[in-house]
């Protein structure tokens, strides 16, 4: 129990320096530059208190919970050796979170309304949503084809920089075919996708599935599935843009 | 403080709702295909309540310590009073906002040092590579990263410049530093580039962007407003291929001076 209450005491000072950059940069500005008070500092203190427990348990949480699972499932399905549900397993994660993403859903309705501005698509409520939900599913459905991506890749050893490479490439010409309102869209629709429950998932199932893999190396191998989540997602709607308008 | 105990529950309940597909197709895989129960299953059970209290808990204090405040900053450092508003009468010039490019980079920097799921993937590769890969270090040079994206995305917006050039020469960047870097940093620094922008860095980004684009004249927050996320998300992968290089290439230096000396 001493051991957990320590253990505990060394995390939340952890989190206390992580959180120390915000609480400085927010108050050197309102102080220093903008000279304004807090507007009801109580409740600041209050929040920040949550902040700080909720990083806390957050990280040890992360530990006993998220990587061991991440870990444990990798290692299930290496010791399967059946690759096809691995992949059908990836694309389900990918998809199955992206979809619900609250982050993806308030850029999807933004990406909506540019695109009635600009007259791509009839400016009223039902064809922005219909605009919305099929911009959520493009980018669903490429984070979903993005982790089958990445796993391929840990099954085979392939060097990640050439895919990231070709995919920048690919980005870049289709920059200049696609509607200009949609690139601004497209490039911050990577960014997005990933939230903070899938990435220590994703994270954990990639080094796992790297290290259970004889004759793969963790650091070289196990990660990179981010990068194909985040690459992905631009391309398909930069081709979502082209075929809507 | 009365209400606390609901925006908890609020908070909790949206998490979870949030969580609800990755349970149900862990669940399915687990049961239909696996069949076989992963060890510490209590355990695991455990620590993953203790994330979603986790996140619930961190998400109810930004939204009512920081993201309010970082919002009003954020527009009242892009109003054109804290600027002069007799100097803009004569057309804008992009030194005008240097006020807000400091801020735009420090609150890049700050918000990317606490976000959680940055913890989580720097935790993994100092695990992974046996302790090469020092966590703060890795998360500091993506932080830095973040911060010089975000203030040259601030820049673009005040210029009006076009985003594909930025976007596409930091593709450019990226490429040359992969090919001068070790292979076992460069899937880590591309896995940066999409963890930095997360539950702390896109709302408060995201302000900073709208803000700016619907007080600069000319700007649309509808067009020029999105892309800040898109710079956030490109600049920590430069960052952190650049400090694996000039790591390195210290280490080499130091080697080679002290086999002078001996």
């Amino acid at each position: 129990m001493t051991q957990f209450l320590s253990a505990m005491l060394g995390l939340t000072l952890s989190a206390l320096r992580d959180l120390a950059p915000i609480i400085l940069v927010i108050a050197f500005f309102q102080v220093v530059v903008l000279r304004q008070p807090f507007p009801d500092l109580l409740s600041v203190l209050i929040g920040l208190l949550c902040v700080i427990a909720g990083l806390t348990l957050f990280i040890q949480g992360l530990e006993s919970g998220l990587f061991p699972l991440g870990e444990a499932l990798a290692q299930g399905f290496a010791q399967k050796g059946n690759a096809i549900i691995l992949l059908a397993f990836g694309f389900c994660l990918g998809f199955g979170t992206t979809i619900a993403e609250p982050a993806l859903i308030a850029v999807a309705d933004e990406a909506a309304a540019v695109a009635a501005e600009a007259g791509a698509i009839a400016n009223d409520d039902s064809a922005r949503a219909t605009y919305a939900l099929e911009l959520r599913m493009v980018v669903a459905v490429s984070v979903g084809a993005a982790i089958v991506l990445g796993i391929l890749r840990i099954l085979k050893g392939w060097p990640i920089h050439w895919l990231i490479i070709g995919g920048y490439a690919l980005v870049t010409t289709m920059t200049i075919f696609a509607p200009a309102e949609i690139v601004g869209v497209a490039y911050d629709s990577g960014g997005v996708t990933t939230s903070t429950i899938t990435v220590p998932l994703v994270t954990a199932l990639g080094v796992g599935l790297a290290t259970a893999i004889r004759g793969r190396n963790p650091m070289v191998d196990g990660f990179g599935l981010i990068a194909f989540a985040s690459l992905t997602p631009m391309i398909c709607v930069l081709a979502y843009g082209m075929l809507a308008s | 403080m009365t209400e606390f105990p609901r925006t908890f529950a609020d908070a909790l309940l949206s998490t979870l709702l949030d969580v609800a597909p990755i349970v149900a197709i862990l669940l399915l895989f687990q049961l239909v295909f696996l069949r076989r129960k992963p060890p510490n299953l209590r355990r695991i059970a455990a620590g993953s309540v203790l994330v979603l209290v986790g996140l619930a808990l961190f998400l109810i204090g930004l939204e009512s310590a920081l993201f309010p405040i970082g919002r009003t900053m954020a527009s009242q450092l892009t109003a054109p009073e804290t600027l002069g508003a007799e100097r803009l009468a004569d057309g804008i010039d992009w030194h005008d906002y240097l006020l807000l490019y400091a801020f735009a980079a420090a609150i890049g920097f700050a918000t990317t040092v606490a976000e959680p799921s940055l913890v989580a993937v720097a935790i993994k590769a100092r695990d992974a590579s046996g302790g090469a890969v020092h966590a703060w270090g890795l998360r500091i040079a993506v932080a830095v990263g973040v911060a010089v994206g975000v203030a040259l995305g601030c820049f673009r917006i005040v210029t009006g410049t076009p985003l594909p050039w930025y976007i596409i020469g930091s593709y450019v960047v990226v490429m040359l530093l992969t090919f001068r870097s070790s292979r076992t940093i460069v899937p880590l620094a591309y896995d940066s580039g999409g963890v930095t922008t997360s539950t702390v860095t896109v709302p408060v980004v995201a302000a900073i962007g709208l803000g700016l684009a619907a007080s600069v004249p000319g700007r649309s927050p509808l067009i020029d407003g999105f892309g800040l996320i898109a710079f956030a998300s490109v600049f920590p992968i430069m960052s952190v291929l650049g400090y694996s290089i000039a790591a390195s290439w210290l280490a080499r230096r130091r080697k080679s001076r002290l086999s002078k000396e001996a």
